[in-house]
C-alpha cells in the first residue's frame, strides 16, 4: 500500500490532438514545483496525473496539497492509497485501511463510487460499489451507515494500472498549465488590482513578466521592496517572474514641467505604456496586462482607457475590466496579495496626481500637449530602458 | 558614496568595544547567573559590576536596577506595574500629550482597565503646562509619567522642578521619567529630581539592541508583568541577558567618560541649524530654541516639501535622517508630537529630524547643508497636488 496524490485536471482533458502538449507541460511543472519538497514520481495516467512520494520522502501531505493546488491547470487533488494488484482483495484492503482512519473517533455515513479505466475487470462499477459497501458495513458494523445522497465520506475507487482509493478531493487553482498560452507583460504597481490582473491572466496559462516604474525619491526603497514582495506572491503560482524596474523620475518631472497639469496622469500613463510595450517586444510578450477596471479612477474612464490604448499597437488585456473593487479585494485575499498591497508606501501613481484630473480626455488634445515632449521623450524612454534593473523573483 | 548617518535618535551604531564585549561574554561567560557553580558566579559578577556602575551614573543604589529588553518594556513595566500595585490608593494617572507611543498606548490600555487618565498639554516649544500639572495632581493621583527629552523635537523638560512640584502636591504620587533619549546627553540624577522610576535603552548610546533598564526606587511596590523563576526580585523574571547587559555596561562606561561628546553634538546641531535657517528660505525650527533643546536633536520644517520625499532624496546622496519618528514610518499618520505642539496641518508633513552622534563631524554637516540646499530647491519646483494652469 503506497501513498499517492491523484491530480485531476479539468479543461485540458477535453482538448483534441494537442492534449499531450498540455499534459506534458503540466507534468513538467508539477515536477519542478515539488523539487524542493522531496523525491516524487510524477506520471501521466488517463485523465489523471499520479504523484507518488518516494519511500524516504516524509513531507507533510498538507504541504504537498498546498503546493499542488496552486499549480494552474489542476482542478483538484486527492490524497489516496495505491496497490499494484488489481483485485477485489486489493480494493478491500485499501478501502478498509481508509475507512479505519476516517471513523476512528466518530460514526459516519458513506458511499462507494467506482471508476473503471480498466474495463477488463470482471465486475462492473455498480457491482464493485455493492460488494465493497457490504464489506465495509460488516467490518465496521455500528460505526458506519450508507447514505447515497449526502455521505460524510465519498469513498472513491479507481481501477487503472493499479488500484486507487481516496475520499477527500481538495480544490485546485484551475485554469491552464502555465506557459501554454504565450507570454504577456504586466504593468505592476504596488496596489491591489495589478497583482490580481496578473494572476488571472497567468491562470489561463499565459507566462507573465512585470514592469514597475520606480520614481525615487518620490517612491521609496520600501515601495520597491513591496512590489518585489507582490511579485513573489504571484510567483507562488507561476514558479518565477521577471520584474523590470524602470527609473521614471526624470520623465515624470519633465511631464510636470512641460505639460498641462490636469493631463499629467494620462500623459504619464501613455509613456508608461510605450515603455512597457518596448520591454514586452524585447522579451517576447504578445500583449500588455493592466489592473484597470472601468470608471474606478479618473485615468480609468472609458475615454481615458481609449486615449492610453491608442499609444500602443499591442493588445492590452484588462482582466478586471468589469469587476467592482470589492470583488477584486476578494480575489487578492484569496491569492494572498492583499496584505502586501495595502502597506502604505507611496507608489508613483499617487504622487504627481493633479487635484482635478481630466476625466474625458480627447486624443487630439492630449497629442497636442505631448508635442512639446517630442524632441526629448524618445531619448528619455531609451535611457530609462537602458538603466532598468531586472529582478527575478521565485 | 560616503555615508552620513544623522539618525542617532532612532538608533546608534554600537561601539566596536561593545560588540567585542557582547561576543566575548556569549562565548566565554555563558553561565546562567542563577547557577550555583563558578560559571554562574562569573556571569553574576558582570551584572553586579554593571549595577554598581550604572547606579553611580544615575544616582541610585545598585539594587534599584532592573534589566529589561529596552525602552518599551521599561515604560510598560513602570506604568502598568505601579498602577496595578497602587490602585487601591487611587485611580488617577497623568502623562503628557507628547510622550512616546510606549507610554501613550500604555495609558490608553490602562484607561480601558478603569484608570482615570489625565493628559497634560504642551506649549509650542514642547514644554508641558506646569500649572495644569499642578492642578491635575490630587490625592487620588498615583503616577505622573513624563519624558525627559522628547524624541522628535528635543524639548528638555525641567524634571528637577517637576519632581519637586509633584512631591509637594502629593508626596505619595510616583514620578516616572522616560529617559531613553536623554541618558548621557542631558545630566540627570534620580534622587535629586525625586524620580521613582526611570527608563533607559542601550541602543540609543552605542550599546546593543534588545537591552535596557528600569530604575525603581526601593520604596516603590510593583506588580510584575511576567511570572517566572524569581529573577530580578520577581519583577522581571527570566534568565538575565548577560551579554546584552555587559554590552550596555561597556557603552555606559564610554559615554560617561567622554562628556566632550555633548559638545560635539551641540556644535553640529548649531552649525546645521544656522546653515539651514540662513540659506534655505521658508524653514523653521520645531521645538525649543537651539540652545535650550537636547544637544543631539534638531527638527526643522521645510515649507512646501514633503518630508518623506526629502528623506529619500537625502538617502540617495547617502544622508540618513528621519521624518517625524522612525516608529511611525510604516503608518500613514502624522506625528502626534507635531500635533501636540500645535503645528498647523500643513506643517505636520514637512518636518525632518536630524540627530547627531559621536562620529558626526562639521564636515558632514557642511556636506549635508549643500545637499539640502540643492534638493529642497529642486523638490519645491515640483509641488504636490499639481499647480493650476
Amino acid at each position: 500500500m503506497k501513498k499517492v496524490f491523484l491530480v485531476k485536471y479539468g479543461e485540458i482533458a477535453i482538448k483534441g490532438k494537442n492534449r499531450y502538449l498540455f499534459e506534458n507541460k503540466l507534468v513538467a511543472i508539477i515536477k519542478t514545483s515539488l523539487n524542493e519538497l522531496g523525491y516524487f514520481s510524477v506520471k501521466k495516467e488517463q485523465g489523471r496525473i499520479m504523484v507518488e512520494p518516494s519511500e524516504d520522502t516524509n513531507t507533510d501531505a498538507q504541504i504537498i496539497i498546498n503546493k499542488l493546488s496552486r499549480i494552474f491547470g489542476i482542478v483538484g487533488v486527492a490524497i489516496g492509497s495505491k496497490e499494484e494488484e488489481i483485485s477485489i482483495e486489493a480494493i478491500k484492503r485499501l478501502a478498509y485501511a481508509h475507512m479505519e482512519k476516517e471513523c476512528l473517533h466518530k460514526t459516519l455515513t458513506f458511499k462507494v463510487a467506482t471508476r473503471r479505466a480498466d474495463k477488463r475487470f470482471p465486475l462492473n462499477s455498480m457491482e464493485i460499489n455493492a460488494q465493497i459497501g457490504d464489506y465495509l458495513l460488516d467490518e465496521f458494523a455500528g460505526k458506519v451507515k450508507v447514505d447515497v445522497h449526502n455521505p460524510d465520506v465519498l469513498l472513491t475507487i479507481e481501477l487503472r494500472n493499479g488500484t486507487y482509493v481516496y475520499s477527500t478531493t481538495y480544490k485546485g487553482a484551475g485554469g491552464m498549465p502555465y506557459g501554454t498560452n504565450g507570454k504577456a507583460t504586466l504593468l505592476l504597481s504596488g496596489g491591489i488590482d495589478s497583482p490580481v490582473a496578473g494572476w488571472m491572466t497567468a491562470k489561463r496559462g499565459v507566462e507573465i513578466d512585470a514592469v514597475y516604474f520606480h520614481s525615487p525619491p518620490y517612491t521609496s526603497e520600501r515601495a520597491k521592496e513591496k512590489v518585489i514582495e507582490l511579485g513573489k506572491k504571484i510567483a507562488q503560482y507561476t514558479g518565477s517572474m521577471n520584474i523590470h524596474v524602470v527609473p521614471f523620475t526624470e520623465i515624470q518631472m519633465t511631464i510636470y514641467e512641460k505639460c498641462p497639469h490636469i493631463q499629467l496622469t494620462l500623459i504619464m500613463r501613455r509613456i508608461m505604456f510605450r515603455i512597457a510595450e518596448k520591454i514586452a517586444i524585447a522579451n517576447g510578450s504578445m500583449a500588455l496586462i493592466t489592473g484597470e477596471s472601468i470608471g474606478q479612477v479618473a485615468s480609468q474612464t472609458m475615454q481615458s482607457l481609449v486615449v492610453t490604448d491608442s499609444v500602443v499597437t499591442m493588445p492590452v488585456f484588462r482582466p478586471l475590466i468589469g469587476f467592482d473593487k470589492e470583488e477584486i479585494v476578494q480575489i487578492s485575499k484569496k491569492i494572498d496579495t492583499y496584505e502586501t498591497s495595502i502597506l502604505p508606501f507611496e507608489d508613483c501613481c499617487t504622487i504627481f496626481v493633479p487635484k482635478h484630473p481630466e476625466i474625458k480626455p480627447r486624443l487630439y488634445i492630449i497629442e497636442r500637449s505631448e508635442e512639446i515632449l517630442q524632441d526629448t521623450i524618445e531619448d528619455m524612454i531609451d535611457t530609462a530602458i537602458a538603466e532598468m534593473e531586472i529582478i527575478q523573483v521565485i | 558614496m560616503k555615508e552620513i548617518y544623522l539618525d542617532h535618535a532612532a538608533t546608534t551604531k554600537p561601539l566596536s568595544k561593545v560588540v567585542e564585549t557582547v561576543a566575548d561574554v556569549m562565548l566565554n561567560l555563558y553561565g546562567n547567573p542563577s547557577s550555583l557553580h563558578k560559571k554562574g558566579i562569573e556571569a553574576e559578577t558582570i551584572i553586579k559590576k554593571s549595577n554598581q556602575f550604572i547606579a553611580q551614573a544615575i544616582g541610585c543604589s545598585p539594587d534599584e536596577i532592573i534589566y529589561t529588553s529596552g525602552g518599551t518594556e521599561s515604560n510598560n513595566t513602570a506604568i502598568i506595574g505601579t498602577s496595578y500595585a497602587y490602585k487601591r490608593r487611587g485611580q488617577k494617572i497623568i502623562t503628557s500629550s507628547m510622550e512616546h507611543p510606549s507610554v501613550l498606548e500604555t495609558f490608553k490600555y490602562l484607561q480601558t482597565q478603569g484608570f482615570e487618565v489625565c493628559i497634560i498639554g504642551v506649549n509650542k516649544q514642547g514644554y508641558i503646562d506646569v500649572e495644569a500639572l499642578k492642578e491635575a495632581i490630587d490625592d487620588k493621583t498615583i503616577l505622573v509619567s513624563l519624558m525627559h527629552v522628547n524624541n522628535e523635537i528635543g524639548t528638555v523638560q525641567a524634571v528637577d522642578e517637576i519632581g519637586e512640584l509633584i512631591k509637594h502636591k502629593n508626596k505619595d504620587t510616583l514620578f516616572h521619567v522616560d529617559a531613553v533619549q536623554s541618558f548621557s546627553k542631558v545630566p540627570l540624577h534620580v534622587k535629586r529630581a525625586k524620580i521613582d522610576l526611570l527608563s533607559i535603552s542601550a541602543h540609543k548610546f552605542y550599546g546593543p539592541r534588545g537591552v535596557g533598564l528600569l530604575y525603581k526606587s526601593k520604596q516603590v511596590r510593583m506588580h510584575p508583568l511576567m511570572y517566572g523563576g524569581g529573577q530580578q526580585k520577581e519583577i522581571r523574571p527570566g534568565t538575565e541577558n548577560t551579554p546584552g547587559i555587559a554590552g550596555m555596561y561597556e557603552a555606559c562606561q564610554y559615554v560617561t567618560s567622554h562628556t566632550s561628546l555633548i559638545a560635539n553634538y551641540s556644535s553640529c546641531k548649531e552649525h546645521l541649524a544656522a546653515g539651514i535657517l540662513s540659506s534655505i528660505p521658508d524653514t523653521f525650527i520645531n521645538g525649543p530654541p537651539i540652545n535650550e533643546g537636547a544637544p543631539h536633536i534638531l527638527n526643522i520644517g521645510f515649507k512646501n516639501v514633503r518630508a518623506e520625499v526629502l528623506l529619500h532624496a537625502l538617502e540617495q546622496k547617502g544622508i540618513y535622517v528621519s521624518s517625524g519618528s522612525a516608529c511611525s514610518s510604516n503608518k500613514k499618520s502624522y506625528s502626534h508630537t507635531l500635533a501636540a505642539i500645535g503645528n498647523k496641518k500643513e506643517d505636520y508633513d514637512n518636518a525632518i529630524r536630524f540627530s547627531f552622534g559621536k562620529d558626526t563631524t562639521l564636515q558632514n554637516i557642511n556636506d549635508t547643508l549643500s545637499v539640502l540646499r540643492e534638493e529642497v530647491a529642486l523638490l519645491r519646483r515640483y509641488t504636490l497636488g499639481g499647480k493650476h494652469i
